[in-house]
């Protein structure tokens, strides 16, 4: 087996947002290959920290590396699922535009042409998505606007991916199918995945470790070790406990409603933003 | 009226010209104008294109001077007000209250002939000089070559904000830049055929376009196509006529142009599904 490389290196990292500090000293390393689940309540920091993986946000302090250089927007090595969110009826583009946007939307001018049509049309189809791909994309379902922002953000074959709350508003069904691609993909080209999310039972199947924010307090391990009731209680603050009911997590007492049941998404309008 | 006689005069080639000119100039900014949901920013550009007529005419005796440099003026109060939505639509208002409220007070300052400035909410398609068919096909040739080289970004920008922010596109910068083009083609367009006009041709083509096509490119083709035949339909109509104006055609073909696309768009508004 080669030994993998370090995607995302995150050194003595802090972000404060006006006088709110989101996260303090945080040391982290993704290696190729990783999935990483992001957890913690509301306001924690956790878009933040895609933010600042994508370049969007400068660090308040310490240093982030992507593949041995500083982040920066733009960089073509990472795939970005934004927070699911609906796309309005009246768009004038259809799913496989939104995709082409994806792979050539930053150029100025003209061009694209064969190659881009080549690469659309594959990650299209390997999604799944190509029966609804020309349609507007404002009249899709939720699902399967989701297939073609997963398309979008496979299209340019990227050695990392960032997911902001890929599986809210999504139907049990439409939540399995996202992160069996997502899976599939990773292991198909050995990416990292960095996946924030609010409920942990529908990734916990593929989770190698569980990146956890609370409080300006963080720990990063395996899914055994952060799910446990002594670790979140020292996260929090406060007595949390951790139940297992067959194979799913249930975690009570931490004061948001983050990782309980994935049926108990439904609390979740689209339109609910995890921070600014 | 024999069509053939007016035609070799020059006023109805400037006119034809011009008309032919703006179309194509708010035919593609058109479908950015609605995807961006930036109608009333139109209707606020164009309608302060008077109080800048007005002021240029009173301080420099210039009125196109004037409303080109109160476009820009405009654009960069709407650019810094504010950038969503309905928080834009609201300071556009405020600002066009006030705006026209200064124009008519210019104007009572200004004791010559008002005429040029009125002519701006009104147009006159038929008094176009040689001067003002070089300004428009200046601004037109512009429009054509900003949108060609930022179409790309912008669509992005306009309808994946946050995937084309992580992806390096400046969509902020881009919203400015494009509130600047939609400045420079309402104003010159207003000169022209005036402020009921930009509305006609900037918006309903472009609406109209998108009742018929789903692709991107095949919308902004036929937004610049609708709006030209509007445009120079409702000038040779009203030639023929002799007394009914262009505006009146104009806004008529293109309002015709609409129920049509939305009669037999074929542009699905909805998925059947079992």
């Amino acid at each position: 087996m080669t030994k993998n490389k370090t995607l995302v290196e995150l050194q003595s990292a802090t972000l404060t947002r006006g006088n709110h500090e989101l996260w303090r000293d945080l040391d982290i390393a993704i290696t190729a290959g990783e999935f990483i689940a992001v957890l913690g309540p509301n306001g924690a920091g956790k878009t933040s920290l895609l933010k600042v993986l994508l370049g969007l946000v400068p660090l308040t302090d310490g240093s982030v590396r992507i593949d041995g250089k500083p982040a920066e927007r733009g960089n073509r090595q990472i795939g970005y699922i934004p927070q699911q969110k609906n796309f309005d009826a009246t768009l004038p583009i259809r799913g496989r535009d939104l995709v082409s946007l994806g792979v050539t939307g930053n150029r100025y001018g003209f061009g694209g042409g064969h190659q881009t049509a080549r690469q659309v049309n594959h990650a299209i189809k390997a999604v799944g998505a190509s029966r609804y791909a020309s349609q507007p994309i404002g009249l899709l379902s939720g699902g399967e606007q989701q297939r073609l922002r997963i398309a979008q953000a496979l299209a340019g074959q990227p050695e990392l991916l960032l997911c902001d709350e890929p599986l809210l508003s999504l139907d049990l069904t439409s939540q399995g199918m996202v992160t069996a691609l997502l899976d599939g993909y990773r292991r198909e080209k050995n990416a990292a995945i960095i996946f924030v999310t609010h409920e942990i039972n529908p990734v916990l199947p593929y989770v190698d470790r569980i990146l956890y924010f609370a409080h300006g307090r963080w720990v990063i391990d395996t899914p055994e070790r952060v799910l446990q009731s002594k670790t979140l209680s020292e996260l929090y603050g406060t007595q949390v406990d951790v139940l297992r009911i067959h194979d799913r997590v249930l975690v009570v007492g931490a004061e948001d409603e983050a990782l309980t049941e994935a049926g108990a998404h439904h609390s979740h309008k689209g339109d609910i933003r995890d921070e600014h | 009226m024999n069509i053939d006689l007016y035609l070799t005069q020059a006023f109805a080639q400037h006119a034809l010209l011009a008309g032919g000119l703006v179309a194509i100039a708010c035919g593609l900014i058109g479908p950015f104008v609605v995807s961006r949901g930036m109608a009333f920013a139109v209707h606020g550009t164009s309608e302060l294109a008077f109080t800048g007529a007005a002021a240029g005419l009173l301080v420099a005796g210039s009125p196109v001077l004037g409303a080109f440099v109160g476009a820009l003026v405009v654009a960069t109060v709407f650019g810094t007000l504010g950038t969503k939505e309905r928080e834009r639509d609201s300071s556009i208002g405020v600002i066009l209250a006030f705006g026209l409220g200064l124009g008519v007070l210019f104007l009572s300052y200004y004791h010559g002939f008002a005429t040029q400035a009125t002519n701006i909410l009104f147009g006159n398609i038929f008094g176009v000089s040689t001067d003002q068919l070089l300004v428009l096909v200046t601004v037109a040739i512009g429009v054509l070559v900003a949108m060609g080289i930022i179409y790309r970004p912008l669509l992005f920008a306009s309808v994946d904000p946050e995937v084309a922010e992580a992806k390096g596109v400046p969509v902020r910068t881009l919203g400015i830049v494009f509130l600047f083009i939609l400045a420079l083609t309402v104003t010159s367009a207003a000169q022209v055929v005036g402020t009921l006009l930009v509305l006609s041709l900037a918006i309903t083509p472009a609406a109209a376009a998108q009742r018929l096509a789903t692709k991107p490119s095949s919308i902004t083709l036929l937004s610049v196509l609708f709006a030209c035949t509007a445009s120079i339909s409702g000038i040779l109509l009203s030639l023929m006529s002799g007394t009914v104006k262009p505006s009146i055609f104009v806004t008529a073909i293109s309002f015709a142009i609409y129920v049509c696309a939305r009669l037999v768009g074929t542009r699905p508004q909805s998925i059947a599904r079992e």
